[in-house]
C-alpha cells in the first residue's frame, strides 16, 4: 500500500510534491555491534501518554514514553488523517514496537533496550525539528543509546 | 523521518529508519533506511503479529551491519492484509445499520442512531483488547458528535476544553469519532485491513457525511489555519474521488 502506485494520480501528486529538506552530504556513525548495542525507538506518529498534551500543527517537540508505558496508556495525536489507525488501534507494536525490541534483548540479538522512547509528530516539517532532534541526541547519550531505530507512520 | 536520522548521526547517534515512501527517502539520503511496502500507519507491517514485526525489526538492525552509507534496502516481504482491493473483496463489517426507509434522514437524527447501533460493539471490543484509544478529548462519544454537529452550524461552538481553541477541539474530536467508529467496527472476528475499514466508514457512515460538512465549513473559514484543516485534516486525500473532490491546493493557481 506504500508503493507509490497503490495511491491515486492526486495522492501520488501531493507525496512528490512535498517539500524536502536538502542535505549536503550524509553522515555517518559506525556503531557498536548491535548485539552489544542500546538501542532507543524514535517514532514519528505522534504517539503520547493517555492525558499528555497532544501534538497539535506544526508542533516540533518530543513527548517521552518510558519503556513501561503499557499499551493501555499511549493514544496518537498525529494530526494528519491520511494514514490507517486502525492497526495502531489493534496493536501498539505495528507502529511502536517495543516489545519484539525487549524479545530481541533477551534472545541476547540486542545489548539492551532503553529506558526512554521519543515520539515526534511527522507532520512538521522536518527542519523545525532540528533543535528538537538535536536536543533529543543528548537524552538518548545520557541513556548511553548507541543506536536510535527510526520508525515513521 | 530521514532527516531525524541526519540530525542524530550528525550527533553522534547512529540510526536506522524505516522508509514508507520511498522517494522521499531516495531525497533526503539518511544514513539507513528500510523501505517497506506496508500500508501506511503500519511500518511493521501485520498487527498481532510478533513473529512479522520481529523479521521486520531484524531486517532493520542489519543496516547496521553494514560497513558504508548511506544504505536504502528493500524489504522482501509483503504484508497479509495489505488493503488491496482483492484482499478486500468479500469482507463485511457486523455493523449494518437499520437505516430509516423514506427519505434522507438529517444528520443529527443519522448520528445518535448510529452511536446508539455501534456503542454495544465498542464496548465489546474495549473489552477484548483492554485498551481504547477513544476518550483523549475527555468526552463522551455524545459531547463529541454534538460538538461537530455544533460546527457545522451558523454559530461557531465555544471550546469544551480548558487547554484547548474550538478549532483545536474541532480536530481532535474529528480523530476521536473516527476512534470510536472504528474500534467498533474492529468488534468482528478475524482481520480488518485499513482499506476495509476505511470503505466502510467513508462509504456507509453519517459520521463520514458530518466530517465531509465539516471540511466544508472549515474552508469557509476567516481563519487561513481552520481553512488549511479543511483542506488536509478533515477528509483523507485517498477518499476525495469518491466523494468528486479535486483539491490540489498544493499546487501554486
Amino acid at each position: 500500500m506504500a508503493r507509490l502506485e497503490s495511491f491515486d494520480e492526486l495522492g501520488r501528486d501531493y507525496l512528490l510534491s512535498m517539500p524536502m529538506p536538502a542535505f549536503e552530504s550524509t553522515p555517518w556513525v559506525t556503531p557498536s555491534p548491535v548485539r552489544e548495542a542500546r538501542i532507543a525507538i524514535i517514532s514519528t506518529a505522534g504517539l503520547q501518554r493517555r492525558g499528555d498534551r497532544p501534538f497539535s500543527v506544526d508542533s516540533a517537540d518530543f513527548r517521552l514514553i518510558p519503556g513501561d508505558t503499557p499499551a493501555s496508556a499511549l493514544v496518537m495525536s498525529h494530526i494528519s488523517t491520511n494514514f490507517d489507525r486502525t492497526g495502531f488501534q489493534e496493536d501498539v507494536n505495528v507502529v511502536l514496537p517495543l516489545d519484539p525490541l525487549h524479545d530481541l534483548a533477551k534472545q541476547g540479538e540486542v545489548g539492551s533496550v532503553a529506558a526512554m522512547h521519543y515520539s515526534f509528530m511527522g507532520a512538521t516539517h522536518p527542519a523545525k525539528m532540528e533543535g528538537t532532534a538535536r536536543h533529543v541526541a543528548g537524552l538518548l547519550k545520557q541513556d548511553a543509546v548507541d543506536i536510535a531505530l527510526l520508525v515513521p507512520v | 523521518m530521514g532527516a531525524l536520522g541526519h540530525y542524530l548521526e550528525q550527533e553522534s547517534i547512529a540510526t536506522a529508519g524505516i522508509s514508507l515512501i520511498r522517494p522521499h527517502t531516495e531525497a533526503i539520503r539518511p544514513p539507513r533506511a528500510l523501505w517497506v511496502p506496508f500500508e501506511l500507519g503500519r511500518p511493521l507491517g501485520v498487527p498481532g503479529d510478533p513473529a512479522f514485526q520481529t523479521r521486520v525489526l531484524r531486517a532493520l538492525l542489519s543496516l547496521l551491519d553494514v560497513p558504508a552509507g548511506p544504505v536504502l534496502r528493500d524489504y522482501p516481504e509483503d504484508a497479509p492484509g495489505n488493503g488491496s482491493a482483492e484482499e478486500s473483496a468479500g469482507w463485511a463489517c457486523p455493523v449494518s445499520f437499520d437505516r430509516p426507509a423514506g427519505e434522507e434522514e438529517a444528520l443529527d437524527a443519522a448520528m445518535q442512531r448510529e452511536l446508539r447501533q455501534l456503542q454495544p460493539w465498542h464496548d465489546l471490543a474495549r473489552e477484548r483488547r483492554g485498551r481504547s484509544t477513544f476518550g483523549e478529548a475527555g468526552l463522551t462519544i455524545e459531547q463529541v458528535s454534538e460538538f461537530l454537529l455544533a460546527w457545522t452550524g451558523d454559530v461557531r461552538p465555544a471550546s469544551l476544553s480548558a487547554d484547548l481553541s474550538s478549532p483545536q477541539l474541532l480536530k481532535l474530536a474529528t480523530e476521536e469519532l473516527k476512534n470510536f467508529y472504528l474500534e467498533a467496527a474492529a468488534a468482528q472476528p478475524g482481520a480488518m485491513t485499513g482499506r476495509q475499514a476505511a470503505d466502510w466508514f467513508w462509504g456507509q457512515t453519517a459520521a463520514a457525511r458530518l466530517l465531509l460538512a465539516l471540511r466544508a465549513v472549515c474552508l469557509a473559514a476567516p481563519e487561513p489555519d481552520v481553512r488549511w484543516m479543511g483542506h488536509n485534516l478533515m477528509v483523507p486525500r485517498a477518499e476525495w474521488s469518491r466523494f468528486g473532490i479535486e483539491d490540489r491546493w498544493w499546487r501554486p493557481a
